[in-house]
């Protein structure tokens, strides 16, 4: 089990109720997770209901279609165990998708009831060899949701693909070369990803990025549907992943927890491990391209130093538009603590970075990650809904806030930009495009923030000037 | 990958109507494990049916996914409290679990009903709590009487059934309220408008339609819905029932406690829509001026209409449709509304249909249409393809499919924010329909520049 230590809700008069939920659950991490697979159907065990609202609220963000198996369990299963069902389920996706692996989740339903999931999918792989059925991979992962958020449920699934998938028997075969990274960025965009593996080239750095959506859930038309959308990181690759010279990992939070794909594959393999904060910010990026120059043992390229540049111009040509202005970021702990970093050294000042993620490590890793960078650090409130937020917001008074399309009734109220990061984001066009990470991934948000800004003060002016 | 896209246990869901033979779908079960049905659960079934009533609270007992995915997604508008855009959840963490969740959601449901002084409260149960055992019922009732407000158990985890069972427990819901409000003033000309959620702000069209002919509307159930309306809706004369099943069983439940008649009407596509108000202008037969101002209104807005639609109708006759919604009952009239705009319907299918929806749907369907009941994306895909359709009308779930494959698309569901409804409805999605079987875009995908198509 982890090694977190249980954390209760902080003061004793804070609310009992949730409104507005800062978090998703723990089985949606897992199927975004498994959707980075090549090959993968994400599958979760519990009744209909899960897969289907979970499918409903991915494609709004992402756009794309996404399959999401169930083993459709009824009241009778409920009662004598979802195993038949469990097994028919993977049968019939293993039949109909050609499944090279299934991802097996649990749901809030199945932990209760007590269906034992390694047990039964051991039962099951003896069963299939009596029938003399081949099976693909089946990787399991636990995922009561009423334990943990989306975040949680998303890092365990990757430690888990690894636990069971990896290992150092064979030396990298096929596309793989012998010496690679493995790299573990977190819930990013698939355009995020993207601009990840042109990095790398640039590095000359061969990976294993794990999980890749940047094909899965961000692909092409196509004359006929795409049973598993083409992409997402081979598995033969994820089975080498105890061979890599290194393993670079995304989330200054995530990290904390001691528990993470990274630090298994350091204790189990030796692999060495780059803890990073998600390279957002210009502090964030240096580290991460710093991390690249070591591992690659070559200088950073051109092309970055000079986009790294540009971003400092733009910092400097920028500043006056923003500095002072407060912010309020929320969202997925790891993304807070990138965002505030990253707004901390443009000067805004973020007045409350919030999450509904309850690691108990926030505070501690924005600490670390703001360092000196400012005079006092900023109000930080975890395990908190979007009604706490608003409630601290009226005496705040930002000028912006950020994160995902879930704060935008609050910057209605406040009548105040909202830029939009992260997950989910389905009021706005492109979601599975945003560019975060990197030099480059700043440079996109250091616009849209200075512009949002001049736009606002542009709206609200009674002249309308046309030069700002 | 030539391999069938039909799971052999589905094949009696599926039928293709041709040679007269004689017409039988399965229906109604549980959805097949493994097969990535597009239907949600019964919890999601009591959400859709219960969330537009705007001045409760909506309280989901359970861990936080099933608040969050449902948190303002609909197009349910309100004239005037908001209260069911917000998501309330009891965030059931492992400790409840472990003890129980009754003292929570008691904690809960005290500090929400004090901030929010709601009209009524509704509690929806979930998966875990089934599984638990909380006593949804002792809770709401003791919570009741210490805040002096309606406060009532809905029994809806979501394994227990699928979307149907939802709409069952969100009826049972209702009817507690049902019968405990004041009828005096209500005029023997009057009805309850049922089963239409007011998406987009279609209920305020189709009130307009009901008050210009002279009836008196008395509750709105449940778009625009508010607690004390729902309360006094049996002082109404008849009640009048949109879509296959979400309030059906409330009509019902009425029809036996209160004596009022029930008329099933759909609102969607002009036919139906002139059908849903002869219908009640003649069972108010007793003033003709009723019956009348219907006449003079359909006629009205027809006039209107019906140029505009001739114009759309130029592009789009012969082009191919298919349909895939939650309730059988606006697919018919997704058939009868294709047809007007000169369209034919090759597939249609619904996640809940009833085994008379589906003969109804063979009934008035060209030889040759598919017909499927709680499909999935291999299926639905497949029968796109092979049918080559220029449209395919379904909710978000269903749109990547068609756009994946090139395919225009219409939204036809409860996430809509598009007015479908009454005759300007009409009008609407005969815009919509244009707006994406003639995009250019489609002249740019695979599906229309392979060598595959060209050669046919």
């Amino acid at each position: 089990m982890t090694k977190k230590i249980a954390r209760f809700k902080k003061t004793p008069d804070a609310y009992v109720s949730t409104t507005n939920a800062c978090k998703l659950c723990k089985p949606m991490g897992a199927c975004l997770a498994f959707r980075g697979i090549e090959g993968c159907v994400p599958y979760l065990h519990g009744s209909q209901g899960c897969a289907t609202y979970m499918r409903r609220y991915t494609i709004s963000h992402f756009r794309e279609p996404m399959d999401i198996a169930s083993s459709s369990l009824g009241e009778k299963h409920a009662v004598y165990g979802g195993g038949p069902n469990l097994k028919k389920g993977i049968l019939n996706v293993i039949d109909k998708y050609g499944a090279n692996m299934v991802g097996i989740a649990t749901t809030c339903l199945t932990e209760t009831i007590g269906d034992d999931l390694p047990m039964l999918l051991q039962e099951f792989h003896v069963e299939m060899k009596e029938a003399e059925v081949t099976l693909p991979i089946l990787v399991n992962v636990s995922t009561p949701s009423y334990s943990g958020t989306h975040m949680e449920g998303f890092h365990a699934t990757v430690r888990a693909v690894a636990d069971q998938l990896a290992d150092q028997q064979e030396p990298p075969t096929g596309s793989l070369p012998t010496s690679f990274v493995n790299l573990l960025p977190g819930l990013v965009s698939p355009g995020d990803i993207r601009h990840l593996k042109d990095i790398l080239a640039d590095f000359g750095i061969a990976s294993v990025i794990l999980p890749d959506i940047s094909d899965t859930l961000d692909g092409a038309p196509q004359v006929e549907y795409q049973k598993i959308p083409p992409g997402g990181t081979p598995v033969a690759h994820i089975r080498n992943m105890g061979n890599a010279a290194a393993t670079l990992e995304f989330g200054r939070t995530h990290i904390l927890t001691g528990d993470t794909g990274g630090q298994l594959l350091a204790e189990r393999f030796g692999v060495p491990h780059y803890p990073l904060g998600m390279p957002i910010g210009l502090q964030e990026c240096d580290r991460f391209f710093e991390a690249l120059a070591t591992a690659s043992n070559r200088p950073i390229p051109d092309k970055h130093q000079q986009e790294r540049g540009r971003l400092v111009d733009a910092y400097v040509d920028g500043h006056k538009y923003i500095s002072g202005k407060k912010a309020i970021v929320y969202g997925e702990e790891d993304l807070v603590v990138a965002m505030t970093s990253f707004l901390s050294e443009i000067g805004i000042k973020p007045v409350l970075c919030a999450s509904g993620g309850n690691s108990g490590y926030l505070q501690e890793a924005i600490a670390t990650a703001t360092g000196d960078i400012l005079s006092e650090p900023p109000l930080v409130e975890d395990n908190v809904d979007f009604y706490e937020i608003a409630d601290k917001a009226k005496s705040l008074e930002p000028d912006l806030l950020i994160g995902n399309s879930k704060g935008f009734a609050l910057a209605r109220q406040l009548e105040i930009p909202i830029i939009r990061v992260g997950f989910p984001i389905h009021d706005r066009f492109g979601a599975q495009r945003i560019l975060h990470l990197g030099y480059r991934g700043t440079q996109n948000l250091f616009d849209q923030i200075v512009n949002a800004v001049i736009a606002k003060k542009q709206t609200d002016s009674p002249v309308g000037y046309s030069y700002l | 990958m030539t391999q069938s896209p039909i799971f052999q246990e589905r094949a009696n869901q599926i039928h293709r109507k041709g040679d007269n033979q004689p017409f039988e779908l399965a229906c109604n079960k549980e959805s097949l494990a493994g097969a990535v049905s597009q239907r949600a659960c019964v919890f999601c079934g009591s959400r859709v049916v219960l969330y537009p009533i705007a001045d409760a609270l909506h309280l989901v007992h359970g861990p936080v996914g099933c608040a969050v995915y449902t948190w303002d997604i609909r197009g349910a508008l309100s004239s005037g409290p908001e209260l069911h855009r917000l998501s309330f959840s009891t965030d059931l963490q492992e400790r409840d679990v472990i003890f129980g969740g009754e003292e929570k959601l008691t904690r809960a449901l005290r500090e929400l009903i004090d901030r929010h002084q709601p009209n009524a409260a509704f509690v929806y149960s979930t998966c875990i709590v089934g599984i638990i055992g909380d006593n949804l019922e002792t809770i709401c009732r003791r919570m009741s009487e210490e805040k002096g407000i309606p406060v009532i158990p809905v029994q809806s985890e979501g394994f227990k059934g699928n979307k149907r069972a939802g709409y069952n427990a969100a009826c049972r819901a209702m009817f507690r309220l049902v019968g405990t409000g004041d009828t005096s003033d209500i005029s023997p000309h009057s009805i309850n408008i049922l089963g239409d959620f007011n998406l987009a702000g279609e209920i305020w069209i189709i009130r307009k339609y009901f008050e210009r002919m002279g009836v008196q509307v008395v509750a709105n159930i449940t778009g625009d819905g508010r607690v004390s309306d729902l309360a006094r809706a049996h002082g109404a004369a008849l009640n009048v029932v949109q879509c296959s099943g979400a309030t059906l069983d409330l009509a019902k439940m009425m029809k036996e406690d209160y004596g009022i008649p029930i008329e099933r009407v759909s609102y969607f596509g002009v036919e139906d829509m002139a059908e849903a108000l002869y219908r009640v202008a003649n069972f108010f037969d007793d003033d003709p001026t009723i019956l009348q101002r219907a006449k003079e209104l359909v006629r009205e807005e027809l006039s209107i209409l019906y140029p505009q639609l001739q114009e759309l109708r130029k592009d789009l006759n012969g082009k191919k449709a298919a349909i895939y919604v939650g309730g059988a009952f606006k697919a018919f009239s997704l058939v009868k509304a294709f047809r007007l705009l000169g369209m034919d319907v090759v597939m249609v299918g619904s996640q809940t249909g009833t085994t008379e929806d589906y003969k109804e749907l063979h009934e008035i369907t060209d030889e040759g249409t598919i017909i499927v009941d709680d499909s999935n994306p291999l299926e639905l895909s497949a029968f796109l393809t092979e049918k080559n359709v220029d449209i395919f009308v379904g909710g978000v779930k269903e749109r990547p499919i068609a756009y994946k494959l090139g395919i225009g698309f219409c939204d036809h569901n409860h996430e809509r924010k598009e007015a479908l409804e009454g005759f300007v409805g009409m009008l609407n999605f005969a815009k919509e329909v244009h707006r994406t079987v003639t995009s250019p875009v489609w002249r740019f995908v695979p599906r229309n520049i392979s060598p595959a198509t060209l050669e046919e």
